[in-house]
């Protein structure tokens, strides 16, 4: 076989390399990145003054449900999958994926998946209006028709997963060069491995959920019909057994980027590598029993709200520990502050924001208040805004000098870090306070006394969303005409990535380094 | 085609995903304007099948893109009169045979990469790390049918009878009495004969059976649990190289496994015909008709699977002594559907 890439788009369509799909899903989970976004900004527009204005509200339900799941199933978790795409096997010394055809059907699902998911906004009756988290009997007995048409989209997004997922352990237990024993490795090859299991773990779930509400939209089944015996609330157990650590599966593997750059730019190597990886494990163990947190309001019995409530507040322990290791990390580094470094920063002070309102919310009695209003907002996009979207921006800016052999504009970088910095904290600070003052999630129009934070909200989203079109332009920019990037990019920069030259030639390691 | 570097394998360009996940989303694409009944647009079918075939051909270039417009126009152009035709299960077959013909080239293209002996030992052990956790997530997939019929039986039905905190299930369904199997709906004990949620006349469990041997789940558990030890005795056969006994108890465990197919089908039969026990049969129903079909449909998927093994080994002389994981990992499937059985027998059947 040649050594470089094939001609044309065939190069693409039929690729078996571990780089061409990895930057695959790079480009296509920021294309629904911005169409997801869209769909955040006809949001805010419409909530910028209290009254209806812009869209009707069956619209506007549209909009919050695509965003979120558009957000969460094609742009976040395809950008790590892409990331691993590109990083594992040079992190562990491996030529490529374990299954490389596979890796690249993984990819082509997705293409097709959301094509189907965002087709249904043209349908006969809309699309899914039902929220991100298709609650029945809302997403069953009174959903659009064509919730056929997104529940068979889960499905094939589902077995896309599934097979990535496949795909990471088996090269990471299997293709690590040798001497690279389990405890060497890179803490983002160990997340990725922790989030797989997760991964493989819990699609099933979510397909077998939306297998059920298939079968009582269209063959008459009682599964979330209590006139049948069954229970609406059988949904949202079975729903968050997967929604719990699906929110892990988002942040696991940013854990492992944020463990990469901080050691890199403080100069010091990580604090506390065997502690970080005992509680990642943790947290994946306890993420399987506290999905109920997300339940305290339905009716549960007093037990079970007092079982899932203290294991929820477990899960502050093990991510304690992970911010903890950070800062000590930083402590009496010598500290530059790169781009990188500053989305790395950024994530662990705004992260820590989210994991202490989580706390909160972990408060079964204080819930009460708190559930289903825009604090529950608040919280979960501090966890994913500055949380898992941060650490992947973070992790482009730290890796594209890699990628492409060139290095982006600091200035740009840091003007994209600053503008985005301000503009999330613009719009989801203020949901703290709307939301304990009792402001509901999911309704388009709204009292009075919560005008001002929303208009605040809304003046950010608009920044936020300028400075990923300014953060477009970087990466189009570096890639064409960036000045050359050293092998080693950065001064401290550890790992067998930076030991390839810049760019990263399209075969790596066809024979195995040696690992000290 | 496919080369080793050093001593790791990388496979060449395919086209095989793509194809695959054409003929994967036209089925699903099928499927849901099938069921859905709204009627899809005609270009995403033959865009999709246009992209299919210039794949599979790849004509030059200014063919492709000549044909394409011109599909593209005849097909706008035709658009009312095409979508009349092209329903959704016909647009569901076609995807699903673009999808069956790329997978079964997938595995020919595989089987002959191995035979050919590009396979490495590393890349070996890739195929059953991923065959293991391939299982495992069936594991899960059945988890959540299980774990709901627990919840169902142990929690939301005596909830709905008025047990627990829930002081307004009563209000909501007087008279309701939670039992399993659950023959009197809530909407029954409610509504009487207004309901529209009806149980089964009849359930399958074996409190309702007459004897333990009359009785045909019993008959299926002792077919199914033989059919594990047959495929054990095939797999030692091969260990051993001996080519005919393999082949013998192979073939046992394919009868075994049509015999079990078709006594679930009669079960089924009994089920909709005598019993007035169907899917609609309120969360009895719903429950046993879900887990005993994934698991048939589980049996089916490796009953062909043991017939291709079977196929391969008597016609074409496949599978050696220590390289046979194709048979071990289909054996493996096997168990799994077994002991997913012997949960469902005790689940479903004899405490259900
Ligand atoms: C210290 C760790 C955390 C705790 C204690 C925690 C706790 C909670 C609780 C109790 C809720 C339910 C609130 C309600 O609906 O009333 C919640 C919601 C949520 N959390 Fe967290 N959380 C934590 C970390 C995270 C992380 C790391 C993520 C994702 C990366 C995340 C994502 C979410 C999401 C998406 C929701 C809302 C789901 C919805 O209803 O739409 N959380 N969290
Ligand atoms: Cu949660």
């Amino acid at each position: 076989m040649a050594h470089g890439p094939a001609k044309g788009i065939s190069r693409w369509l039929f690729t078996t390399n571990h780089k061409d799909i990895g930057s695959m899903y790079l480009w296509f989970s920021f294309a629904m990145f911005l169409v997801g976004g869209l769909f955040a900004l006809v949001v805010r527009a419409e909530l910028f003054e209290p009254g209806m204005q812009i869209v009707d509200p069956n619209f506007f339900n549209q909009m919050t449900t695509m965003h979120g799941l558009i957000m969460v199933f094609g742009a976040i978790m395809p950008a790590f999958v892409g990331l691993a795409n590109w990083m594992l096997p040079m992190m562990i010394g491996a030529p490529d994926m374990a299954l490389p055809r596979m890796n690249n059907w993984s990819f082509w699902i997705l293409p097709f998946a959301f094509f189907m998911l965002l087709s249904t906004l043209f349908m006969e009756g809309g699309g899914p209006n039902f929220g991100w988290t298709f609650y029945a009997p809302l997403s069953t007995t009174f959903a659009p028709p064509s919730v056929t048409f997104f529940i068979f989209s889960v499905h094939i997004m589902g077995i896309s997963s599934i097979m990535g997922a496949i795909n990471i352990i088996a090269t990471i237990l299997n293709m690590r060069a040798p001497g690279m024993t389990l405890m060497k490795m890179p803490l983002f090859v160990w997340t990725w491995l922790i989030t797989a299991y997760l991964l493989i773990a819990v699609m099933p779930v979510l397909a077998g959920v939306v297998t059920m509400m298939l079968m009582d939209i269209h063959f008459g089944t009682s599964f979330f019909d209590a006139a049948g015996g069954g229970d609406p609330v059988l949904f949202q157990h079975i729903f968050w057994f997967f929604g719990h650590p699906e929110v892990y599966i988002m942040i696991l593997p940013a854990f492992g980027i944020v463990s990469a750059i901080i050691p890199t730019f403080a100069r010091k190597p990580l604090f506390g590598y065997s502690s970080m990886v005992y509680a990642t494990a943790s947290i994946a163990f306890l993420s399987f029993i506290v999905w109920a947190h997300h339940m305290f309001t339905v009716g549960m019995p007093i037990a079970g709200e007092l079982f899932f409530m203290y294991a929820t507040m477990l899960i502050a322990v093990p991510t304690g520990v992970k911010v903890f290791n950070w800062v000590a990390t930083m402590f009496k580094g010598a500290m530059t502050f790169e781009t990188p470094m500053l989305f790395a920063i950024g994530f662990v002070v705004l992260f820590t924001i989210g994991g202490l309102s989580g706390l909160m919310l972990a408060i079964a009695p204080a819930d009460f208040q708190y559930h289903d209003t825009y604090f529950v907002v608040a919280h979960f996009h501090y966890v994913l805004v500055p949380g898992a979207l941060f650490s992947i921006i973070a992790a482009v800016y730290y890796w594209l000098p890699k990628w492409s052999g060139r290095m982006y504009s600091e200035i740009l970088g840091k003007t994209h870090f600053w503008v985005a910095f301000v503009g999330l904290n613009l719009t989801f600070f203020p949901m703290h306070f709307a939301g304990l003052a009792g402001m509901p999630r999911r309704i388009p129009d709204y009292h009075m006394m919560f005008a001002n934070w929303n208009m605040i909200s809304s003046v950010g989203a608009f920044l936020f969303a300028g400075a990923q079109l300014l953060f477009l332009y970087i990466i189009v920019t570096t890639i064409i005409k960036g000045r050359k990037a050293t092998d080693r990019v950065w001064e401290n920069s550890e790992g067998l990535e930076w030991t390839v030259p810049s760019p990263a030639p399209y075969h790596t390691f066809s024979t195995p380094p040696e690992v000290k | 085609m496919a080369t080793t570097e050093g001593n790791y394998y990388v496979p060449e360009q395919s086209k095989l995903p793509l194809l695959a996940s054409i003929g994967m989303f036209v089925t699903v694409f099928g499927a849901s304007s099938w069921m859905s009944g709204i009627v899809s647009s005609p270009l995403v079918f033959f865009v999709s099948l246009f992209i299919f075939v210039a794949v599979l051909l790849q004509p030059p270039r200014k063919v492709t893109i000549a044909a394409g417009v011109v599909l593209f126009l005849l097909v706008s152009a035709g658009s009312d009169a095409l979508s009349s035709v092209l329903v959704g299960p016909l647009v569901f077959g076609v995807g699903g045979l673009m999808f069956a013909a790329t997978i079964w080239s997938w595995f020919s293209i595989v089987i002959s990469e191995n035979i050919a002996g590009l396979n490495s030992p590393q890349l070996k052990r890739s195929y059953v790390w991923g065959m293991g956790w391939f299982i495992f997530s069936e594991v899960m997939f059945f988890a959540a049918f299980f774990g709901a019929l627990f919840y169902v039986r142990t929690l939301a039905l005596p909830w709905l009878a008025g047990e627990g905190d829930g002081v307004h299930n009563p209000l909501l369904w007087p008279g309701f009495e939670a039992h399993w199997p659950l023959m009197e709906t809530p909407d029954m004990a409610a509504s009487g004969d207004a309901a529209e949620v009806r149980g089964p006349d009849q359930a399958m469990s074996l409190s309702q059976a007459g004897s333990l041997f009359t009785w045909l789940p019993f008959w299926n558990t002792l077919i199914l649990l033989s059919s594990s030890v047959t495929v054990h005795f095939a797999h030692s056969a091969l260990l051993k190289g001996e080519r005919k006994p393999f082949n013998v108890w192979l073939g046992a465990t394919i009868v075994l496994a049509v015999v079990f197919l078709f006594l679930q089908a009669y079960e089924y039969y009994e089920a909709y015909a005598l019993m007035g026990l169907t899917l609609q049969s309120g969360i009895y129903g719903s429950t046993f008709f879900m887990l005993t079909g994934f698991h048939g449909a589980h049996v089916l998927l490796g009953t062909i699977m043991l017939l291709v093994m079977w196929l391969r080994s008597v016609l074409k002389g496949h599978f050696k002594k220590d390289d046979h994981f194709g048979f071990e990992a289909t054996s493996w499937y096997w168990h799994f559907v077994d002991v997913v059985w012997v949960i469902l027998f005790l689940a479903v059947y004899i405490f259900g």
